[in-house]
């Protein structure tokens, strides 16, 4: 009995651990679980057998289709714009002393902070006023609008303990303004623009409320799912949904793995004296140039 | 390449005041001064990272002030390396070349040159976070050294290396510039460093330069208080000159006794300072006159304050009438000798000989600083 006891209290912490990340990751694993369902009617919440048939025809569905590549286009575009626009607006309020810095630094939050049925319902009240169809182009600037802080966000952080000096160096060797920033600056940023993006798309593709607002009669996945749901969600929609799933997983490993290798390149500083010591300790500082070219 | 006038403010502080050098084509000149000296902010300045407020910055004939950074002759090695981490070694120290459009072929046959002579040809095609301290330091050298500036401009380059490490690199800098002959300006804090490396110093403090002469003339002859007490230990003996005759002045010190040395532009009635360095100076019982000294030596009493053994020499601190400290180094080359040294507390005389002694003027520098804190208790005084 003192033994279990003991057991579970030196095991208290992983067991915690792990009763969360099953409480996060069960809904999302039954998705993956129910594409291979073989429902009897129009409902797939009950198992009733196992098939690959839904994979083997997922575009079976004109509809679904349709709405899917609609949430693609949109939101591969969405993911262009705000990030370029967000990492412009990121280098200005870092890099440049300007009048309302300060104020800007702040009020480009606050889209964050605003409730999505807020924003979807003065979007559309302004669409309407300014006489801004809805459709396509409306869910566009919706989009852009409302993932462009997030964009900043990150970029902004990267640009912070971005090290100058680089740029100096870049310039005291001949490049221009501008070649500095191709070759040094952007390069450097790839790891944050490249998280920053994929925070873009995940925002677009999934968001429903806003878009619900200003689609007009368009329709993208996630207002087609929210649609079928009433009558039944066909089994597509659980195989697409894996499918998105599964990209964005690989895409997030991604992400951290080059942020990973960023970070370790960034610590490339005159500060880390442990590498020439460590180095000098190990007898692999050669000393004399002849010695290490022979 | 010469400075004209070069001041530089920042808001209300005078970071770089009024200041002209002129530094001979394929010389090693160092600028070494203690942090906040301005030596840094000068170099920022002839790199074209900072505007100086006046003045001409001279390379080759032609004012470079207005010019921005990418245009000018020079080129940096900086303190953090500033080495892309994106880019490997190849690449890195080709960099300065492919912004000038030269050649492929001539690109690789001179970054292979250059890696050469730093020793790196096979740490080539790494990546800079793959390197140790000083080979960082050598990539940051051949990339700039490959360029051919006509100035190659370095800020406390070996800064962030340990000791040891150093010195190795000290004399490999000193003879890649003999080899390439390129002009080397050199900023450093370290004196040593400045004095092992340096065709000629020019030592500044609080925005001004104290003296511009070569390193056994800047330790030797120092020319003002900040220099005599920045390189090596401040052995000072303030006194005043009471007559002059040629070149000579006497010198009344307030330790007691009255010396005789070159007078390098004192004049009568002025305060200044004299100079012993502290491997130069015998101490012995007092009344006595060290055995190694001429009959000409000069010397002066003293009450020893503490004595340290240093391995290779034996460092005595001696107190002399009205309250200034000399430090005496006495080489431990014979130990019975060592042993009847004297002791804390105990009545000394120091001795010199004649052409060892050297007078200097208070700085202008401290002088100002004594006068601002004055200022400054003035005003907090009146609040």
């Amino acid at each position: 009995m003192t033994r279990a006891w003991g057991w579970l209290r030196y095991h208290a912490v992983s067991i915690w651990a792990a009763l969360a990340i099953a409480y996060l990751l069960i809904p999302i694993a039954l998705i993956a679980v129910f594409s291979f369902n073989d429902p009897e009617g129009k409902f797939n919440y009950t198992w009733s057998g196992f098939t690959t048939k839904y994979w083997g025809d997922a575009f079976a569905i004109p509809d679904l289709n349709d709405a899917f590549l609609t949430s693609l286009r949109l939101a591969a575009l969405a993911t262009i714009i705000a990030t370029i626009l967000g990492t412009m607006i990121a280098i200005a309020l870092v890099r440049h002393q300007f009048h309302g810095r300060r104020a800007a630094n702040f009020l480009i939050v606050i889209p964050m902070a605003t409730p999505e049925v807020v924003i979807g319902a003065s979007l559309l009240s302004m669409f309407l006023i300014y006489g801004i169809s809805l459709g396509f182009f409306s869910l566009l600037l919706a989009h852009v609008m409302f993932s462009i802080s997030f964009v900043v966000i990150v970029v902004r952080s990267r640009l912070i303990g971005f090290d100058r000096r680089l740029e100096e160096a870049a310039r005291d060797l001949g490049a221009t303004p501008l070649t500095t920033f191709r070759t040094v600056t952007l390069p450097l940023l790839t790891p944050g623009l490249v998280g920053a993006a994929l925070l873009a798309f995940a925002l677009s593709i999934d968001d429903f409320v806003i878009s619900n607002f200003t689609s007009g009669t368009t329709v993208t996945f996630p207002l087609y799912i929210f649609g079928a749901a009433q009558r039944g969600i066909p089994v597509q929609v659980y195989v697409i949904a894996t499918m998105l799933f599964v990209v964005t997983v690989a895409a997030m490993v991604f992400v951290t793995w080059q942020q990973r290798r960023a970070e370790k390149m960034a610590e490339v500083r005159a500060d880390d004296d442990e590498t020439g010591l460590s180095a000098l300790a190990s007898g692999k500082e050669p000393i004399s140039p002849a010695g290490s070219a022979a | 390449m010469s400075l004209r006038g070069i001041t530089k403010r920042f808001g209300e502080f005078t970071a770089v005041d009024d200041i002209d050098l002129d530094i001979k084509e394929g010389e090693f000149f160092t600028l070494l001064g203690p942090s906040g000296c301005g030596k840094t902010t000068t170099l920022r300045m002839i790199a074209g990272f900072e505007e100086p407020n006046a003045g001409q910055i001279l390379v080759a004939g032609s004012d470079v002030a207005g010019l921005p950074a990418h245009k000018r002759p020079t080129n940096t090695v900086f303190q953090s390396y500033a080495l892309f981490p994106h880019l490997t070694v190849r690449d890195n120290v080709a960099y300065g070349l492919k912004r000038k459009r030269v050649g492929k072929d001539e690109i690789s046959k001179r970054v292979d040159e250059e890696l050469q002579r730093v020793g790196l040809a096979a740490e080539a095609n790494r990546k800079p976070n793959q390197l140790s301290g000083g080979q960082q330091q050598r990539v940051a050298l051949a990339r700039a050294v490959v360029n051919l500036p006509k100035v190659l401009l370095l800020d406390e380059p070996l800064g962030a290396l340990d000791l040891k490490l150093r010195k190795g690199l000290q004399l490999e800098l000193k003879r890649i510039q003999q080899e390439i002959g390129i002009t080397f300006v050199y900023v450093t804090h370290d004196q040593e460093e400045a004095l092992t490396m340096s065709d000629r110093i020019a030592v500044m403090n609080r925005g001004i330069v104290e003296q511009v002469a070569e390193p056994v003339e800047v330790y030797e002859r120092p020319a003002t208080t900040f220099v005599a007490g920045f390189i090596g230990v401040s052995n000072l003996m303030p006194g005043v000159v009471r007559s002059l005759s040629g070149d000579k002045a006497e010198v009344e010190l307030e330790a007691g006794v009255t010396v005789s040395a070159e007078a390098n532009g004192l004049a009568t009635g002025e305060q200044c300072h004299a100079v012993v360095r502290p491997e130069k100076l015998f101490v012995a019982k007092k009344g006595e006159v060290a055995p190694q000294q001429g009959a000409d030596a000069q010397s002066v009493d003293g009450v020893v304050a503490s004595s340290v053994y240093l391995g290779t020499a034996t460092q005595l601190v001696v107190e002399l009438r009205g309250g200034s400290r000399m430090t005496v180094l006495c080489p431990n080359t014979d130990e019975s000798e060592r042993q009847s040294l004297p002791g804390g507390g105990a009545e000394v005389s120091l001795s010199w000989t004649p052409e060892h002694i050297h007078l200097v003027r208070e700085s202008d520098s401290e002088r100002a600083t004594a006068d601002h804190e004055a200022l400054g208790m003035d005003r907090s005084a009146a609040a």
